[in-house]
């Protein structure tokens, strides 16, 4: 913003950057250094030696509560559930929006709505339709549809920014040449917006596979893991806990890479077609 | 002709599906709820006014939404103060787009893991044997670990400011790197110093992403129930909490009414904000 020169300005929130980096990651760190604790460590420092006891402990060994095995299986099941309709419906909605409808302002207010009701609200109200038209809730159909609540205004979201982007002229190209709308759809319009739907498949992916109010009275009589993992906050006081958190955490982190591995290596290639 | 006229609302249509059976009509079946009656084992349909009644005219509920206000202001003051500045220095400090990039995304890859696993976090941190009281006595600042870092106000407000200082972020940066920069550098031919420009230009052309920002960070304060049992190990209460109670004990009706009183608070708040801030061209 100074031209060549970094003034005392730069240097004060250059400082005040990181420290809010070490402020996001720091606490993180500590829990996966802990979770390296020794066999007789507890939930704090000092560690007491180092070892993967915990996690040996966490995947091998029968839990005094929890199943932690079914919890990660069935959140990864509706985290993949809600990915692929979170990208399919948003995909949708967002070539939907790109021409005026009847009833497109009351759809996209609705779509904001989801976002802005609290998810406790949106928990207890599933939970209670759900009873009321004696139906029971499980987390393949009550909870995939609250989990659906939060990704899907989010991947609009997404869609609307991808859209507003959008040069309508590779289309016309396209229509010139004499393809149909489906061609000019598959072999124009999605690999162009392929890297952005990845980007909201992930967080279609994520975020239900983090999300805990919204599952709270939707997922039934199994439990989600961080469902399990609020459970076991309450009565586990070993540092199982932190290798679980750690083992999630790394799940999540190694999705995040693939995701923006994917993207990258997508781009890359679309700049190397353009050239040659 | 014809199908080319109905495609969008074909398109449409899914969403419009699952936000009338997810969003609409779960919203529909609270408020309904809401006047039904209930006793120790079941809820039945009825037309009673007393769940909100006994909401409205009981201090524990005045006591709740004033302490869940109480998060709400606090919270949304510090992050944005702190997202503000985090999404100033990336837009206009760092250079290279590159760089920009790398670094917002260490600021959003957190928002995607999970956020029961980043309170968890917090303990070995804050305890009463955590690394925070260890350091300070090893220092000799204390010589009694401080009770009040884990499990109290402060835990609370520390751990929200942690999971929702990325939701002022990034519709901040969002809005300030579409700011044409011609016209910070008109600001400056024309004598401005960096704090005018700073308040005359940058921040009312902000003013959509700090309102977005806000209201993200208001409704989920306002409706966080998670946070507040976890970090304030049951000591402080807020809206969300006590309904989960309700919902706990069975008392659908009663957590119903809550949350019809909830939804027009947190929609009222909305409103209050897009009164002061036109986001309609954000959009």
């Amino acid at each position: 913003m100074d031209g060549e020169r970094r003034g005392p300005g730069f240097w004060v929130l250059t400082v005040f950057f990181v420290l809010f980096v070490l402020f996001l990651y720091g606490p993180l760190s500590t829990i996966f250094i802990l979770s390296f604790q020794g066999p007789n460590g507890g939930l704090t420092f000092p560690m007491n030696g180092s070892s993967v006891h915990w996690f040996r402990n966490l995947l091998f060994e029968q839990q005094a509560v929890g199943d932690f095995g079914g919890a990660f299986t069935r959140s990864l099941l509706l985290g993949l559930m809600t990915m692929a309709a979170t990208v399919v419906v948003s995909l949708l909605a967002g070539l939907a929006f790109r021409r005026r409808f009847l009833g497109s302002g009351p759809l996209f207010y609705l779509a904001i709505a989801s976002l802005i009701v609290p998810s406790i609200l949106i928990s207890l109200g599933i939970g209670l339709a759900f009873q009321v038209l004696g139906l029971n809730p499980a987390w393949y159909s009550s909870g995939f549809g609250a989990h659906l609540t939060w990704t899907l205004p989010f991947g609009l979201l997404i869609m609307f920014a991808v859209f507003n982007r959008f040069n309508p002229a590779y289309e016309e190209a396209a229509r010139d040449l004499g393809a149909t709308p489906w061609q000019t759809f598959v072999h124009v319009v999605l690999p162009i917006i392929l890297p952005s739907l990845i980007g909201v498949g992930l967080f279609g992916f994520t975020l239900s596979y983090d999300e805990f109010a919204r599952t709270l009275m939707t997922a039934g009589s199994f439990n989600t893991l961080p469902l399990e993992i609020y459970g076991m906050t309450t009565n586990v006081t070993t540092p199982v806990l932190y290798a679980l958190g750690t083992v999630t955490t790394g799940f999540s982190l190694a999705i995040i890479l693939l995701a923006l591995v994917t993207i990258a290596v997508l781009r890359r290639r679309r700049a190397r077609r353009l050239v040659t | 002709m014809t199908l080319s006229r109905i495609t969008p609302y074909l398109q449409a249509s899914p969403l419009a599906l699952i936000l009338l059976a997810f969003l609409v009509l779960p919203i529909a079946t609270i408020v309904m709820v809401s006047f039904w009656d209930y006793d120790s084992i079941q809820i039945f349909p009825a037309f009673v006014f007393t769940n909100y009644e006994e909401t409205i005219s009981s201090p524990v509920t005045w006591n709740t939404y004033l302490n869940t206000l109480k998060y709400t202001v606090i919270v949304w003051g510090l992050t944005l103060f702190i997202g503000f500045w985090v999404a100033y220095y990336l837009a206009f400090h760092i250079r290279s787009a590159t760089m920009q990039m790398v670094l917002f995304l260490v600021c959003t890859v957190p928002f995607l893991t999970s956020n029961i696993i980043r309170m968890i976090s917090w303990i070995p941190f804050l305890g009463r044997n955590g690394l925070l009281n260890q350091t300070f006595m090893a220092m000799g600042l204390i010589h009694q670990p401080l009770e009040f870092l884990l499990f109290s106000d402060f835990a609370v407000v520390l751990a929200m400011v942690h999971l929702y200082t990325l939701f002022m972020v990034t519709p901040i940066f969002n809005t300030l790197m579409r700011i044409d920069r011609a016209l910070i550098e008109a600001a400056r031919d024309a004598g401005a110093n960096g704090w005018q420009i700073l308040t005359n230009v940058i921040i009312p052309l902000a003013k959509p992403g700090i309102a977005i920002g806000s209201i993200f960070v208001v409704t989920l304060v306002m409706g966080d129930f998670i946070t507040v049992r976890f970090m304030s190990g049951g000591q402080s209460a807020s809206v969300g909490l006590m309904m989960s109670n309700q919902i706990a004990l069975l008392q659908y009706p009663a957590a119903a009414a809550n949350a019809v009183i909830l939804l027009v608070i947190v929609l009222l708040l909305v409103a209050a904000i897009l009164r002061i801030v036109n986001i309609r061209k954000e959009l």
